[in-house]
């Protein structure tokens, strides 16, 4: 690959082709489409040992169910490629996005979304000295207090399911109905919000 | 009053304080993906122009396994190339 380093705008044969009508851009769709499930395929072999309960032909649908809805996202942000990197780079990743997100979904499919917080021995790691742990204890009442008092029950749940127990948004947007992007606005907004009260306090993430 | 370097590294507590700090999304962080990965597959230094889709990587779970594969994937074409 050459050196992207200056990323000027290039011209790609392919992109063109795409661009264009008639038997040209049908021919260009295929090549399209080979990449894409090349990269799908590629997404599901470096999953696969954390996938045992998932057949080789179900893993083999997912890569071609992912490659035919990147293929369709790929062809609706066609203009919004400025041709600063590859694109075969650029399509890569539409691929890899949509495998990601099918394996997540599968991964979590009988698994239980954690979406409170009232374990808090999940933050019961040692501090060190009695001095840093009182500390560490008045900081952990103030997060609790915050999460409490400052947040609205969704910015809470997505907060407490994203950022504490490390569910995949994606996962938790599915189950909630809604899109990526959406769900990370929530928690955008939680953590500002968080951050703010915590502000209130003396407290910074600045450390963290 | 606390001070957040009581808290340990790698704690929960400690992971939920620093994702305050994420201000690049989702769907920001996926537009300049592949700019990230070709600088950095050059041997570029991203770090100024996209800090905050690194920034942004360091804490989303998703994005970061995406990032990842599709650095590897690159390298596994370019691997091919070269036979």
């Amino acid at each position: 690959m050459s050196s992207p380093a200056q990323l000027r705008p290039r011209s790609d044969a392919l992109v063109d082709r795409l661009r264009a009508g008639g038997h040209e851009h049908e021919e260009a769709l295929g090549e399209l489409h080979a990449l894409l499930l090349r990269a799908a395929r590629f997404e599901v072999a470096r999953r696969r040992a954390a996938l045992p309960h998932l057949r080789g032909d179900e893993l083999d649908d997912v890569a071609l169910e992912a490659a035919d809805d990147a293929l369709v996202a790929v062809l609706a942000k066609l203009d919004d490629f400025r041709g600063t990197t590859h694109f075969k780079t650029w399509v890569y990743k539409f691929a890899l996005l949509e495998t990601a997100n099918r394996l997540r979904r599968r991964d979590w499919q009988r698994r239980e979304i954690p979406l409170d917080a009232e374990d808090w021995s999940l933050f019961a790691t040692s501090a060190g000295s009695p001095a840093a742990e009182a500390e560490r204890a008045e900081l952990l009442s103030a997060v609790q207090h915050a999460i409490a008092t400052a947040l609205t029950p969704r910015q809470r749940d997505v907060l407490v399911a994203v950022a504490l127990n490390d569910v995949p948004a994606d996962v938790l947007a599915e189950r909630l109905g809604t899109t990526r992007g959406a769900l990370y606005k929530v928690l955008y907004d939680a953590r500002h919000k968080l951050s703010s009260e915590l502000a209130r306090f003396g407290l910074t993430p600045a450390g963290a | 009053m606390p001070t957040p370097h009581a808290v340990n590294r790698g704690s929960p507590l400690r992971r939920l304080l620093r994702s305050l700090k994420v201000e690049v999304l989702c769907d920001e962080c996926f537009e300049r993906l592949d700019e990230l990965v070709e600088l950095e597959l050059a041997g570029v230094d991203a770090a100024d122009r996209l800090s905050g889709v690194r920034a942004h990587l360091d804490r989303c779970g998703a994005c970061r396994e995406e990032y990842e594969s599709l650095g590897a994937l690159l390298q596994a074409d370019a691997d091919a190339e070269r036979g």
